[in-house]
């Protein structure tokens, strides 16, 4: 499996870059992660999102869909695009250090 | 790893429930992935896009085997409601929004919504006719060149 550094801890990573192990994450490695996905600056609404990557991953073992991102988190599929424009459920999901959520919808 | 797909050009051009999703839920899982996306309805696809019409579209119960329905029964008054409103149903429970809502998302995606001139002509509608996220209609040419350098998916 092949790792990844960050914030100076070693994380295995999958072969597109998601946490394999979500309990290695923390906080301080997602500006990194974020500048590997393009993202220069988490703001505030970035951060909204991450956490709530994290939140429905921990309740539900798997992250949700733009759809339901857009449904719940209190950011609209519009304002997501934005803030994540390479797909704001994958990347989010790689900076909140959790799999890629499944889902066609 | 191989190389990934950039830009797809999704042409919808049936105007049954069956013949719209597909193309919706291509669309909506490309921009998912961070790909560029543009969504081309052409004749009854346009039905998808229609004002008055996109909250109407039905599953087509006559000449669809797949439905395992006996074709004369298909083709009795109100069945193709009936079964439309069943599947409606379903896809609810599934959170799958409906057309109306899954079009309107796609376009808060960033993907561009654009109908056919020469469908639009031979029905005789225009721009006001059709959902304001529809960017403009578009002659063949124009979309070959809109979908340069991508993939073609046609439905």
């Amino acid at each position: 499996m092949p790792t990844a550094s960050y914030a100076g801890s070693e994380v295995t990573v999958n072969d597109e870059g998601f946490f394999t192990d979500p309990g290695q994450w923390r906080e301080e490695m997602a500006p990194q992660l974020a500048a590997a996905a393009g993202i220069t600056e988490l703001t505030e609404r970035h951060w909204q999102v991450i956490k709530f990557m994290r939140h429905e991953y921990e309740a539900k073992g798997t992250g949700p869909t733009v759809r339901v991102l857009g449904k719940t988190s209190g950011v609209t599929v519009k304002e997501l695009y934005q803030l994540f424009p390479q797909g704001p459920a994958k990347t989010a999901a790689k900076i909140a250090g959790i799999p890629k959520p499944r889902g066609c919808i | 790893m191989a190389a990934k797909i950039e830009k797809v050009s999704i042409v919808i051009s049936k105007g049954s429930l069956e013949g719209v999703y597909p193309g919706l839920i291509m669309a909506n899982g490309a921009r998912a992935e961070g790909m560029e996306a543009n969504l081309f309805f052409t004749f009854f696809g346009l039905d998808a896009i229609h004002k008055a019409r996109h909250e109407h579209i039905k599953l087509a119960t006559v000449g669809n085997p797949g439905l395992h329905l006996a074709t004369w029964a298909g083709g009795l008054p109100g069945v193709s409601s009936v079964m439309t409103h069943y599947l409606a149903h379903k896809m609810e429970q599934l959170d799958i929004p409906s057309i109306p809502e899954f079009v309107e998302m796609i376009a808060d995606t960033g993907a561009g919504l654009y109908a056919c001139k020469a469908s639009a002509d031979l029905f005789g509608l225009t721009k006001t006719d059709l959902i304001d996220q529809v960017k403009d209609i578009i002659t063949v040419g124009e979309f070959y060149d809109m979908a340069a350098g991508g993939q073609i998916i046609f439905t």
